[in-house]
């Protein structure tokens, strides 16, 4: 007997002490903690990979280090916390991350179902087809009867099928698993069409031996917004959040760049928009719980959105990919975000 | 009576036994003949062997060895230098660049030397434990029992060293923390779970049969997986439970329940009348088990406990689903780096190496043990 009351006063007094440092809100835990989670991919070439170092890079890490910056001020103090397609939402709404930054598509099950809040857009892609030259392909619609490599369990397979359906063409699908699988196979010719985000088949052309003898066609079949997301219920770090990654692209439209954010923060500026971001004019920092300075951190650590495209997949690098939809609203893109004011 | 063989004689069999054996019987063309033509069956399989060996040797090597590229920044680089030699081989730059990495995971560079010792001080453990020629293995055998204290609290740090987050351990350091926990728990914990399982007492009888029928009738993927995420909605909120410390324990669980029908099938062999006569002497049934019945029965069970060791060393690649990066994650993160995108072949080539070499290891230990332990009968 006394055995078990032992037992059962230690129980109590470890959930007592465990369940003591729960807390109301996502933003006062990753300041407490003085680290955020942010939950990755487990390595999408451009949006998120370690390099020969062992430090995460891409384009969704800088995100993630913006997001870290501005909450913490430093954009070093991020753990990343890398996920495969099928457990990255378990993973965020477990508590085993603060933020999703893993290419992910915004859907409206998603949101409602997975219980799920998206932040908006960082990266508009859609779904292409990647087909060798001397197929002589030079449209999707020509591609009745093709066999097509195509991931398994993806929205991918789904667009796929109704686009070919829609189209009253008929497909033979080779089923892979990962990119790599779909690559090797598309290299030894068991599919005709190799079919992913536009994003990873500029990515997988740009591995091959000669790019050249492969091109991606002009036909996009679906809609991918990209995004990130958070847990669901606690709007006070949904908020912070996606003011980090506004402010990022509407800084690039202002002309704020890592260079002169310092710079227009300590003298001013004539616009006001810009005051408003480094914090010279009014107080947008505190309404979402941090300080004033809480954009000069993230531009100066990441840069603006420009910036971030530019180093990670833009066109001098391996990846190559223009900024199409993905240019200011101002260049004939549709990245259009809303103003900080 | 001569012994000398003269040339150009013929000699009756059986004439002269003192004669050395005929030269076609002897040295390398003896045993060709009596190891690869000795029948016809056996001259087709030597010819397609070699047919095999033929077509597949060359291509392999010169992969492998005499076309690869073992300097170059990219893979860029690397193809550019084999097209210059006008051959295709291994990019080898690409594991150089990277090995770190694959070694060590993400550990912080200036305490690397903590992981390497820790390593030289496993090894220094296991010696005595697996080798009972060491002198003063009474002894050492007491800092192998040590050794896993000392070694996780190098890896883990604390008590005057800096803490380093189990979330940067990855690579094959990653594998050799999962495997060499998993192998060094689960024995123990499966030779109990045998014992209970076959126990009179029924209360721990049915304990043990349920914990093992339920480990074993789901598959380890789902058990890391609850581990990494379920186990959250089940604890309080906002605990945090280190997802190594979970991994470990869900591996050994794993392993503890395959082994305990592994080293039952070992104590079924064992003839009723080594009890009964153990029984006899007056022995407790710790006495029997420690003395008599578990020595015979794990001998028996040498083959079935490597063969699950080997399972469990090469599940540790499972780990990726819970997004921990053993050398298999290591490589294909780095199959995302845009510099080296492509070379996916170096890659399992190389990790194959390395769990090629691990697991031969162990089989060959194995092999030794049981010749040791062979008592003739």
């Amino acid at each position: 007997m006394k055995l078990f009351k032992t037992l059962a006063v230690s129980a109590a007094v470890a959930m007592a002490a465990t369940s003591g440092t729960a807390s109301a809100g996502t933003l006062e835990d990753v300041k407490a903690r003085g680290e955020l989670n942010c939950i990755v991919t487990t390595g999408v070439a451009g949006f998120a990979a370690p390099n020969d170092a062992g430090r995460w890079e891409g384009f969704d890490v800088d995100f993630c280090r913006a997001t870290a910056a501005a909450v913490l001020g430093d954009a070093d103090k991020v753990k990343f916390v890398p996920t495969t397609g099928k457990t990255r939402f378990t993973a965020l709404n477990a508590g085993e991350g603060d933020i999703l930054y893993r290419n992910t598509t915004i859907t409206m099950s998603r949101d409602a179902d997975l219980k799920l809040t998206f932040l908006g857009v960082n990266y508009y892609d859609g779904q292409g087809f990647l087909v060798p030259k001397a197929l002589g392909v030079t449209s999707a619609k020509q591609l009745d009867g093709a066999s097509v490599c195509i991931q398994t369990g993806t929205t991918t397979e789904l667009n796929l099928a109704d686009y070919f359906r829609a189209n009253g063409m008929s497909y033979e699908p080779v089923t892979i698993e990962t990119n790599e699988e779909g690559q090797v196979n598309y290299l030894a010719g068991r599919c005709d069409v190799y079919t992913t985000d536009a994003s990873g088949l500029a990515a997988t052309r740009s591995s091959f031996d000669n790019p050249n003898a492969h091109v991606i066609l002009p036909e996009i079949i679906s809609k991918e917004p990209l995004g990130p997301a958070v847990r669901q219920g606690d709007d006070a770090w949904a908020d912070t959040a996606r003011w980090v990654l506004n402010v990022l692209i509407e800084a690039e439209e202002l002309g704020i760049t890592a260079g002169n954010v310092k710079g227009l923060a300590s003298n001013g500026s004539n616009n006001p928009a810009i005051n408003r971001i480094t914090g010279v004019e009014g107080s947008y920092g505190e309404m979402i719980g941090l300080d004033k300075d809480w954009a000069v951190r993230a531009i100066s650590a990441v840069g603006n959105y420009g910036e971030i495209f530019e180093r990670n997949i833009g066109v001098n690098t391996p990846l190559g990919l223009a900024r199409g939809l993905n240019a200011q609203w101002t260049e004939g893109g549709i990245l259009y975000a809303a103003p900080a004011r | 009576m001569s012994s000398v063989v003269e040339e150009g004689k013929t000699y009756e069999p059986g004439t002269y036994p003192d004669l050395p054996p005929p030269p076609s019987t002897v040295g390398i063309v003896g045993w060709v003949r009596e190891n690869l033509l000795s029948s016809t069956t056996n001259i087709v399989i030597t010819v397609l062997t070699l047919y095999f060996l033929w077509v597949i040797l060359p291509p392999s090597i010169n992969w492998l060895f005499l076309n690869a590229v073992f300097e170059g920044a990219s893979r860029d680089e690397c193809r550019a230098i084999m097209r210059e030699a006008g051959a295709s081989g291994a990019c080898w730059a690409f594991i150089g660049h990277r090995f770190e990495l694959f070694v060590y995971g993400f550990y912080p560079v200036e305490e690397r030397w903590r992981v390497d010792l820790s390593f030289i001080l496993m090894l220094a453990a296991i010696v005595p434990v697996l080798w009972d020629k060491t002198p003063q293995r009474g002894k050492m055998m007491i800092g192998s029992a040590l050794a896993p204290f000392v070694i996780g609290w190098l890896l883990i740090g604390g008590f005057g060293l800096e803490t380093v987050p189990t979330d940067k351990f990855g690579g094959f350091m990653l594998t050799l923390v999962i495997g060499v926990t998993g192998i060094v728990g689960s024995l123990p914990l499966g030779i109990a779970l045998a014992l209970g399982r076959q126990s009179h007492l029924p209360a721990l009888r049915i304990v043990c049969v349920v914990f093992i029928e339920f480990i074993r009738g789901v598959p380890l993927i789902t058990l890391l997986f609850v581990a990494s995420t379920m186990l959250n909605y089940f604890l309080p909120p906002g605990t945090t439970f280190d997802l190594l410390l979970r991994v470990l324990i869900m591996v050994t669980l794993f392993a503890a329940a395959y082994l305990a029908e592994v080293v039952r099938g070992g104590l079924q062999a064992i003839p009723k009348g080594q009890i009964e006569a153990a029984d006899a002497m007056g022995l407790k049934y710790w006495q029997s088990m420690r003395l008599i019945i578990l020595p015979q029965a794990l001998k028996i069970s040498i083959p079935g406990i490597v063969n699950t060791f080997i399972g469990l060393y090469k599940d540790t690649t499972l780990v990726i689903i819970i997004g921990l990066f053993d050398p298999l994650g290591v490589g294909r993160a780095s199959l995302a780096d845009t510099k080296w995108q492509g070379l996916s072949t170096e890659v399992y080539v190389f990790v194959a190496i390395f769990f090629f070499v691990s697991c031969i290891a162990m089989s060959r230990y194995s092999l030794y043990l049981e010749k040791k332990l062979h008592t003739g009968h």
